[in-house]
């Protein structure tokens, strides 16, 4: 009875650890915070990109409609990549693009948006990365989705895909 | 004379309260930054590491002690834009139930089964 007892403590422990390591090993190792509740956008000032003056985050969400925050730079890759999907984006009526420049060279970033084209209604300056940390965001590029209650409701970390714009699309619609 | 040297010492003091607080506010923040996980160098600290992410963390603590944050408000100000798993030290909660409790369950099960070797022991 007692030898019964042992194995069955042994096999439940080795099942745990089984378990436990089975779910770490599966698991990627990359943290992505998930946005799981909505989440109100960060008041905050920042610079903007073409007039060098402070704006307050009122001013740049004051309309009623949705907005899209996305984290690039002119050194970063994937911003480029993702870039004629933001131009395809900006052509919605229903939405707004504001760009947050993020730890860049003024004139790389300048050069980038008249190579590339500007589907921002407003570029602002983040040049310590700051501005990105009240979004939650910890790298480049991000893309945040701010619906009509300025509240944050999607967070896409990396470059946005075509899928991911027909899921904004849908949400907006 | 004697006001030059009243004058002196105010200046003396007063500089030398301000070097004390401006120890004490980076004390208090490398022990914050110590605590904070850096996500993109995951293995280290943001006090350690050397990325982009944690420099612009570095100067958004320096920036909350300087408006007056105190240490639990500047994690929670994390923890809301990063989730819990930015703070090294875990707070409880439904999350942490069994990290925090498993140690102490395996204790008391561990204890109650020298217990009764002990108690056994001593019957022979």
């Amino acid at each position: 009875m007692r030898n019964k007892f042992s194995i069955f403590v042994i096999i439940i422990f080795l099942s745990f650890c089984f378990i436990i390591f089975y779910k770490g090993l599966n698991t990627p190792n990359n943290y992505t915070p998930k946005i799981t509740e909505k989440k109100n956008i960060p008041t905050f000032k920042a610079k903007d990109f073409d007039s060098d003056n402070y704006i307050d985050s009122d001013k740049i969400f004051e309309e009623n409609i949705f907005y899209i925050v996305n984290i690039w730079a002119s050194w970063c890759v994937p911003c480029r990549a993702e870039h004629p999907l933001l131009m395809q984006l900006s052509k919605n009526q229903s939405i707004k693009l504001i760009g947050l420049n993020y730890r860049d060279n003024f004139n790389n970033a300048k050069k980038f948006i008249d190579d590339l084209g500007n589907p921002y209604s407003r570029i602002l300056n983040d040049k310590d990365g700051t501005l990105g940390i009240e979004f939650g965001a910890y790298g480049v590029p991000e893309t945040f989705l701010i619906d009509k209650n300025k509240d944050i409701i999607k967070k896409f970390v990396g470059p946005i895909n075509q899928e991911i714009v027909k899921e904004i699309e849908l949400i907006i619609k | 004379m004697k006001i030059l040297k009243i004058f002196i010492t105010l200046f003396l003091i007063m500089n030398f309260s301000e070097l004390k607080s401006n120890e004490i506010n980076n004390d208090l923040k490398n022990k914050i930054l110590k605590n904070i996980r850096c996500l993109i160098c995951q293995g280290q600290s943001v006090y350690d590491s050397e990325s982009e992410f944690a420099s612009s963390i570095k100067l958004i603590v320096d920036r909350k002690i300087n408006e007056g944050l105190k240490e639990k408000q500047i994690y929670q100000f994390l923890r809301e834009k990063y989730g819990d798993w930015v703070i090294f030290d875990p707070q409880l909660n439904k999350n942490t139930y069994i990290l925090w409790l498993l140690p102490l369950l395996l204790f008391l099960f561990g204890g109650a089964i020298m217990y009764k070797k002990i108690q056994k022991n001593n019957e022979k």
